[in-house]
């Protein structure tokens, strides 16, 4: 039998946004309901039915003009364990390039009355622009370098499922900070939610004024994780290792890879944490990847479906769901 | 275990750093300068040191030339580490920094090492070197500067080649600011001086040389000082030589930036007509330039405007410059003749003896964060003796180093070297 009674538990609060577009925008109290009812979600999933039908009869549609694997995937499995249907429809972004179009493959999908578009898009500010356009909540699953607001849920989630709470922790996120939607999603949340957060990188991989985010900034790794409860890496894509923004990999590995060595500079009892796909031998030791004393990672992904879970439940509760008609097709 | 001591007697201190010019002895212990001042030996000299009666002469912290190229490894016919270190040794200079622009270039650690090894060898002078800023001087993309700096490389520079790409500067100046690291700029728009050998103006039209504006060197400084700006990253500024570019830097120094700049004997010794009748051991980047860009390098060295001079030792072989004079190669021989040229600025009343020594010694050593060119107890004991009045003239065929390139030769200067110093042992004593 389907858990449907934890959803009932929570159904008094209410989440009073349409959309989903990034952290910015969110309250505190609305980061605690959705990570509350995503921990009761992580309970389902570990049932051996995980399946409801709460969102059964609704249809969601993952549009992703950017590859990806895991997220298409947490959010897929997200949808049908909600008794969703759910539709993949990935568009290369070498043929939509031209915001034009993109809007076009909106409108279309607009009229087959989606009631969640899953959205990510190579450019920052895609996804909100889609959202003015179409009737069916928006969920942004990442827009560019702007936000990735599921993963800092996910991210947070994991934290406090371990630790207990988030205020007062200190988080250092150490990489690619400059590209990196997920870290300024991160920053936004935990200092939101009354964390310390660092940054740490070399300055071609910090973007310009990140001090004005709230963040301490930190160009030494051992001095960046000196007391951090939480080490967040990220992922440095290849193509950056060039000698553009990092000479090399073996350089990047020497002063920000994360090894035992460096970590040993946080708390003894620090959590390492990764958005994947990992680099191994790149911005992290292979084997401390795999420490279940000390790594999360695969723990983030269990948290991801159950954050999407919370994420889908919230924007298709009925007093969420306005405008509720499109004026084309009334009563519908 | 017993000290390996010499004892210097009836010196004339110098110290650029603390001003200190008085006559004294110097001590030195185990390669370091344990204790010096007037009357140290009052008491007689100490037992079992060697002792070294200075005559009166100068003694002064030897000498930093943090502008140099060695030619090894790749070209060791023009000169080696070796050959540069006896040229070095005779020229009072006790630490060199060898620019990156050898073969294969100095872009990897190995090759820091392998010139480590070799410097070792050669039980002569200091060698230090700078990495390129850019794999093999590509301009394109950034070495393993951390790595590197680790390895014991001073700065980062691409030798004699301007670093163009604002792009790739500006991520040079960041990412060597993650560690704290000096980048180290040719300036010139090379787009602009194109094909020129020498200044623009009426010298070259004469001669029928294709010129090259002195705005090129200017111009770079300018844009490379907005990105200084931006980055906050340190920057300095090679053989500077025109007036346009020092008051560019005055401004910036003013302004708080972290800007600092050398120049080389031939901008403040020579100008343009140095070249007469097509010589290209007159030839150098950047040009000579006029003799009102002259006077202002000698007013930024009095100013305190440019920091350091360095030799911007560039030796070649009569191959080299022996042909047409838009052929020829650019450089100087500098080692053996920079500290006589540097002297000429307190003998004509520009510098006192004390700021001229500043630029060559104390400066240099501290903008590359190095101990040394001080006289202090502790301090290495790298010291240079000199007569700085002795009159001479400069003699080619005399230098240690292997190539000869010097418009220099045949002109009559002051100061004479007896001794050179390093860690205490002498590498350089002139028996004349």
């Amino acid at each position: 039998m389907a858990p449907t009674s934890l959803s009932t538990d929570l159904s008094a609060l209410r989440f009073p946004h349409r959309h989903l577009l990034g952290i910015e925008g969110l309250s505190p109290e609305e980061i605690t309901l959705l990570l509350n009812l995503a921990d009761a979600y992580v309970a389902q999933n570990r049932q051996r039915d995980k399946k409801s039908d709460m969102l059964r009869g609704r249809t969601i549609i993952n549009l992703f003009f950017e590859n990806s694997t895991r997220t298409q995937t947490s959010f897929e499995l997200a949808g049908k364990r909600l008794g969703a249907d759910v539709i993949n429809m990935s568009v290369s972004s070498s043929s939509i390039k031209k915001g034009e179009t993109m809007i076009d493959t909106a409108m279309t999908l607009n009229a087959m009355h989606p009631d969640v578009l899953v959205v990510r898009h190579p450019d920052a500010g895609a996804v909100k622009l889609l959202s003015e356009k179409v009737n069916s909540a928006v969920i942004n699953a990442g827009d560019g370098r702007h936000e990735h607001p599921t993963q800092a849920l996910l991210d947070a989630l994991t934290i406090k499922r371990r630790k207990g709470h988030l205020d007062r922790l200190t988080v250092a996120i150490s990489g690619d900070i400059l590209h990196s939607r997920v870290a300024r999603s991160n920053i936004q949340l935990l200092n939101l939610m009354g964390a310390r957060v660092r940054v740490v990188a070399p300055l071609t991989l910090l973007p310009t004024d990140i001090d004005r985010f709230g963040v301490e900034v930190h160009h030494d790794m051992r001095q960046g994780l000196t007391g951090c409860d939480i080490v967040m890496m990220l992922r440095l894509q290849t193509e950056r290792m060039r000698g553009m923004f990092v000479p090399s990999i073996r350089e990047y590995f020497h002063f920000f890879g994360l090894d035992r060595e460096k970590l040993s500079y946080a708390k003894p009892d620090a959590l390492v944490m990764h958005p994947g796909p990992m680099n191994r031998g790149v911005e992290i030791d292979s084997e401390l990847a795999d420490d279940i004393n000390r790594s999360v990672i695969r723990e983030q992904v269990e948290m991801g479906v159950a954050v999407r879970m919370a994420c889908l439940d919230v924007l298709t509760r009925a007093d969420n769901l306005n405008p509720p008609a499109d004026p084309l097709e009334p009563g519908s | 275990m017993t000290k390996y001591r010499t004892a210097y007697l009836n010196a004339r201190l110098l110290d650029p750093e603390t001003n200190l010019d008085e006559h004294g002895d110097l001590l030195l212990e185990d390669g370091r300068i344990s204790d010096f001042g007037p009357g140290l030996f009052a008491d007689g000299s100490p037992s079992g040191a060697d002792i070294v009666d200075c005559g009166g002469h100068c003694l002064a912290p030897g000498l930093f030339d943090m502008r140099v190229q060695v030619r090894e490894p790749g070209e060791e016919h023009m000169e080696s580490i070796e050959s540069a270190g006896r040229a070095a040794a005779a020229g009072g200079v006790t630490s060199i920094v060898c620019l990156p622009n050898t073969n294969p270039v100095i872009d990897d650690v190995s090759v820091v090492e392998f010139i480590a090894r070799r410097a070792r060898e050669g039980k002569l002078v200091k060698v230090f070197c700078y990495g390129s800023l850019t794999r093999g001087m590509n301009g394109t993309e950034l070495t393993e500067m951390g790595l590197l700096a680790e390895t014991g490389v001073l700065g980062f520079t691409d030798g004699e080649k301007a670093l163009s790409n604002p792009l790739v500067l500006r991520r040079a100046l960041s990412y060597a600011r993650t560690f704290n690291l000096l980048v180290i700029q040719h300036p010139e728009v090379a787009e602009l001086v194109e094909d020129g050998v020498m200044t623009e103006g009426e010298i070259a039209t004469r001669l029928g040389l294709p010129g090259a504006p002195a705005e090129a060197e200017v111009m770079m400084v300018e844009r490379d000082l907005r990105l200084v700006a931006l980055t906050g990253g340190r920057y300095h500024a090679a053989h500077v030589s025109t007036a346009a570019t020092i008051d560019v830097i005055r401004k910036a120094k003013r302004d708080g930036l972290n800007v600092t700049c050398d120049t080389a004997p031939h901008y403040f010794a020579l100008n343009e007509t140095a070249i007469g009748d097509y010589r290209t051991f007159a030839k150098v980047s950047p040009p000579l330039r006029s003799e009102r860009d002259r006077q202002a390098v000698v007013e930024g060295l009095a100013d305190g405007i440019i920091d350091a001079i360095a030799s911007d030792h560039s030796p070649y072989d009569q191959d080299s410059k022996r042909l047409p004079f838009v052929q020829a190669a650019y450089g100087i021989v500098g080692l053996e003749t920079l500290l006589p040229l540097t002297l000429e600025l307190y003998h004509n009343g520009s510098l006192t003896l004390l700021d001229a020594l500043r630029k060559v010694t104390i400066n240099p050593a501290k903008l590359l964060q190095q101990p040394f060119g001080r006289l202090a107890r502790g301090a290495p004991g790298d010291l240079v003796l000199f007569d700085p009045y002795k009159p001479h003239q400069i003699d080619v065929d005399a230098f240690h180093s292997k190539s000869k390139n010097s418009p220099f030769d045949k002109r009559p200067v002051q100061g004479v070297i007896h001794r050179t110093v390093v860690e205490g042992r002498a590498i350089y004593i002139n028996t004349e």
